[in-house]
């Protein structure tokens, strides 16, 4: 069907969003980089000069650098444990025949139409807080000494307020697949004598797998650019417990108001995003492949 | 379902299934409650569940200070004007991409996705000075742009996924019947992929109601939507937990109630090609 | 379905429409204030009826953000000349940096009656540069001690008006009743260059300790530094509250008032929050003293003014002069005592108002002039230093760099690190700053 005439169309039709795409990507972009290479900071006007690779030797050897790269894989990687783990036993459950189950649907997609800063403000203040929070009322009426979370466990506490919110996701996008399966399948297992946890490994893994694929490419994307959570929460502390790379290159560029350092840090985060996009787009393109 | 399920099952699921949903909603459960208590109900301590007097006092407050509907009407202006602008975008480029695939098309697809995981605050300062070199600072038109190429590569993904879905057979009897290009995807195509393009319309349009960056950074007094609207409201001096959850839900309930009332429409086009 | 859809792209279609007709109806002229979200501004903001009425031609639009989106958003704007904003509401710390810069409008050229003389010496100074006013304060704050007269007196203690360090150490760990939720002091641990770095430096320097040298090397390796930050980590072991690293001013407030702490030493401005028996379980049990001493000449206290102040460039200079003389006026003071009592008059601006008797009603009114004379940006510490400013210092890297080290202290506090290596690495980090803007070599 692709004649020589429904290519050019193709071409022609595609062209916007690949043109568009590549401004927004190129102009920002240089610019970025050409700041990268500057003394530039915005309080300072009038004082930028060139000055090679400085920007980036102070960017990588900022003591909070490697830090901050495990960070944003650490949250990356728990988020995306918790979110399928919980979205495929969610999955499973509201897959199950049950009284109400519209209802609870509802109820559990909920929080992915939060705000992010909404659902971090509301998390910290109202949950996590040490002294008024409810985990802490809770914690006390058992007789527990309150948990302090975002000083005792900032990263993870974040990853948790995090997961909560792409756990509908997850789960949605799982369901759908799981309401695929073919049932017939799964009974004759059942007939041939395989136990649940046999007929999950061996049916209904497999056929999430493409499912899993996707929630994990598409929630990397958003994950690696975590930033209102760790601002409104623990802004990247104690220390530097929950610095994420994109939160280290906003102190740089938004604190500081260096814009050369930041603007180092920002090729350097997007050289490493890519980096990780590559290595995705190996499994996708797997997993993928139609 | 071929086979009968037990009651008791039923029963036991049902139990189960309602507390996990009660959990995971019980943040935004609370929120609302806490915004109808007085400030100081709200940090009370044992917390109170239901025995409060319940106020309106919080809400009286957030609007009178700050003009709710303009930032709500800025909301809905930026998101859906972006996800339709991005819509127009992307419908024609998922075509090409799945009926005519080239050799690169699945690369060109992942490179428009990697363009979305430049870190935003790394590239603030240059959009910000093309921003006011073109007079886009603070208006709902510069907002619509920048989240429509946010957001594009994601509509484009979730429609070719779509589109692929759909027999190239029926476009190529559209095509004998004389149809041309325009009238093939105006007439055949898209009503075919009304459930596709329905979901991705609003998943983009939370998205988009949901970007707390850009839509804070780009804007200061007529433009600014719902996200600087809960800026000013947290963490003031004094307490504020309770004004603080009104304006938090003021801010959710929108979108919260257009995502149940479709929730049927979201679910069955959110698969991303997800589900062969 | 289809119905839906058909609703959801005919408000699309709306909404793209609309886009295209910005505000058409602005007869008058209109400013943009941006402005923090304290309750003073907020009060302001539900006042402006009475500047539009003196002003028919003149329309307000305000942008009221949370403190560090506010400093984030109007520091870009003024830098890359956005002229979003036709007045910012910025403090003591922008001033002087953004005054040399050339970036603020000179307001030496207010009105007679606006009676420039009548603001507090110390206020005026740190607005101050170079013989220009470049901001006008709409409130000034340093900090005291806050503590329950019940629990003080339960300990068999008595506050002096002017306490030294030893003896709120002493009291604070007679006061605390942990099973009961009561600790004996809550201060400032969350991290952040306006948070416990400005509690932090404040009280460094009444231990004898400053930030810099006279050749801007960092001093964070010296004794002085040392003794301060293991004073506040034992004192905040033994008296102080759980989760004390997250604790920024608000989430002390919210302790004090639900009678969670015996002494709290935070901003002069929370004295009307704890006072007020709408808002704190405690309002009539709370007594003020200065901020603490170690008999080394210095106390602990800060001094800053949220202040309103017009960017270089604007189109409306004669409308946004006209605003900041209403807001910051005598007038203006006198307007708010009438609609909401004298205790909530924006305190810490005016010489006047400490003279009128009405206001010497208020039991903090004297005490908050008291601390914020007691203040000197020009020389706060006991050693010489380069620099302006008493709990932060006045140059650009201050607010990444002090944020930085927050962190460390923060860490140190939540007990993840101990105080040699928090000192330590905030001696890296400070050394690395000045050498990386040419400060030192």
């Amino acid at each position: 069907m692709a004649t020589r005439h429904a290519r050019t169309a193709a071409r022609i039709m595609i062209s916007p969003a690949v043109l568009l795409l590549l401004g927004w990507m190129l102009v920002p972009l240089s610019m970025t980089v050409y700041f990268s290479f500057l003394r530039y900071n915005l309080l300072m006007p009038g004082m930028e000069e060139w000055t090679g690779w400085l920007n980036y030797e102070f960017f990588l050897t900022d003591p909070a650098f490697f830090d901050a790269i495990g960070n944003t894989l650490m949250l990356v990687g728990g988020v995306l444990l918790i979110t399928i783990v919980g979205g495929v036993l969610l999955a499973l459950l509201l897959d199950q025949p049950f009284w109400g189950q519209g209802v609870v649907r509802v109820l559990v997609i909920a929080p992915f139409f939060v705000m992010p800063t909404v659902s971090a403000l509301v998390w910290k203040n109202m949950f996590m807080n040490p002294v008024s929070g409810l985990f802490a009322h809770a914690a006390k009426a058992v007789g527990l000494a309150p948990f302090d979370f975002l000083a005792h466990a900032p990263l993870l506490s974040i990853i948790l307020i995090v997961a909560w919110q792409w756990l509908p996701f997850a789960t949605l996008i799982l369901l759908t697949a799981l309401q695929s399966l073919d049932s017939e399948q799964l009974e004759a297992a059942e007939m041939d004598g395989a136990n649940p946890l046999n007929r999950f490994v061996f049916i209904m893994l497999p056929h999430l797998a493409r499912a899993i694929t996707v929630v994990i490419l598409i929630q990397t994307i958003f994950l690696l650019s975590i930033f209102a959570e760790i601002l409104v929460t623990t802004n990247g502390g104690p220390g530097t417990a929950s610095t994420n790379l994109t939160f280290l290159v906003y102190a740089q560029s938004l604190l500081q108001f260096d814009v050369g350092g930041g603007s180092a840090g920002g090729v350097i985060a997007i050289i490493l995003a890519n980096i990780v996009a590559i290595f995705l787009m190996r499994m996708i393109g797997k997993n993928l492949e139609t | 379902m071929a086979r009968a399920v037990s009651v008791r099952r039923k029963a036991v699921v049902t139990l189960v299934a309602w507390t996990v949903g009660l959990a995971i909603f019980f943040p935004i459960l609370w929120t609302i409650l806490t915004s109808f208590k007085t400030e100081a109900q709200a940090i009370a301590s044992p917390p109170l569940f239901f025995g409060f007097d319940w106020t309106l006092e919080n809400y009286a407050t957030v609007q009178e200070r700050s003009d709710y509907f303009r930032h709500f009407w800025n909301s809905v202006v930026i998101s859906f004007g972006s996800t339709l602008l991005g819509l127009l975008i992307a419908i024609p480029a998922a075509w090409s991409m799945a009926f005519v695939p080239g050799r690169r098309t699945k690369d060109v697809l992942m490179w428009m996705l990697s363009t979305k995981m430049l870190p935003p605050v790394g590239v603030l300062i240059p959009i910000y000075l093309i921003f006011r070199d073109t007079g886009l600072l603070d208006t709902r038109l510069g907002l619509v742009i920048v989240l429509t190429l946010i957001n594009l590569p994601i509509i484009i993904w979730m429609l070719f996924t779509y589109f692929k879905e759909i027999p190239g057979e029926i476009l190529e009897a559209a095509r004998m019947d004389g149809a041309d290009l325009r009238s093939e995807i105006l007439y055949v195509l898209t009503p075919m992929a009304v459930p596709g393009i329905a979901s991705t319309l609003l998943l983009n349009v939370i998205l988009a109601w949901n970007e707390a960056f850009w839509t804070l950074n780009l804007t200061a007094a007529q433009a600014a939507p719902l996200t600087a609207f809960i800026a000013s409201y947290s963490s003031p001096e004094g307490l504020f937990y309770a004004k603080l959850s009104a304006a938090s839900t003021l801010a959710i309930a929108p979108i919260l109630v257009l995502g149940w009332f479709s929730q049927k429409q979201l679910v069955r086009g959110l698969t991303f090609g997800a589900v062969k | 379905m289809p119905s839906l859809t058909r609703a959801l792209l005919g408000a699309c279609a709306l909404g793209v429409f609309s886009t295209g007709m910005l505000s058409a109806a602005a007869v008058a002229e209109t400013i943009t204030i941006a402005t923090v979200n304290n309750g003073d501004m907020i009060r302001m903001q539900g006042l402006t009826e009475d500047f539009t009425a003196k002003h028919p031609g003149i329309a307000l639009e305000w942008v009221t953000l949370e403190e560090n989106v506010l400093r984030q958003r109007v520091t870009t704007d003024i830098a890359t000349k956005g002229g979003q904003y036709d007045v910012m509401t910025i403090g003591t710390y922008e001033v002087p940096i953004w005054g040399r810069q050339g970036w603020l409008v000179s307001l030496n050229d207010l009105p007679d009656s606006y009676d420039i003389d009548d603001i507090l010496p110390a206020i005026r100074g740190g607005l101050t540069v170079d013989g220009h006013l470049y901001a006008a304060p709409f409130y000034g704050e340093s900090s005291m001690v806050m503590y329950r007269t019940d629990l003080m007196q339960a300990a068999g203690l008595e506050m002096p008006e002017a306490p030294t360090w030893d003896f709120i150490a002493q009291a604070a760990r007679a006061m605390t009743d942990k099973d009961n939720e009561v600790y004996g002091i809550c201060l400032r641990g969350k991290a952040g260059w306006g948070e416990n770095m400005a509690f932090l430096t404040a009280t460094a320097n009444s231990f004898g300790a400053r930030w810099f040298d006279m050749d801007w090397r960092p001093q964070f390796d010296s004794e002085a530094w040392a003794t301060t930050l293991t004073f506040y980590l034992d004192l905040m072991a033994d008296a102080g509250p759980p989760g004390a690293s997250s604790n920024g001013f608000n989430e002390n407030l919210a302790l004090f008032q639900t009678g969670k702490c015996g002494m709290w030493i935070d901003a002069t401005v929370a004295a009307s929050f704890v006072t007020n028996p709408a808002e704190s379980t405690v309002a009539d049990k709370v007594g003020f003293a200065l901020a603490p001493d170690n008999g080394l000449g210095k106390r602990g206290n800060w001094l800053w003014a949220w202040s309103l102040a017009i960017p270089a460039g604007t189109q409306k200079e004669a409308a946004a002069k006209a605003f900041i003389a209403w807001a910051t006026s005598k007038e203006y003071l006198d307007l708010v005592a009438e609609s909401e009592g004298w205790a909530n008059v924006p305190p810490g601006t005016r010489t006047s108002l400490y003279e009128n008797p009405n206001y010497a009603q208020v039991p903090f009114a004297r005490i908050t002039l008291d601390s914020i004379n007691s203040a000197d940006p020009t020389s706060p510490t006991v050693d010489p230093v380069p620099y302006v400013g008493v709990q932060f210092v006045a140059i650009p890297e201050f607010q990444g760099l002090a944020t930085a080290v927050g962190q460390q202290f923060s860490a140190a506090l939540a007990g993840t690190i101990p105080a040699e290596q928090a000192l330590a690495t905030a001696q890296t980090l400070a050394e690395r700053e000045m050498r990386r803007a040419g400060y030192t070599r």
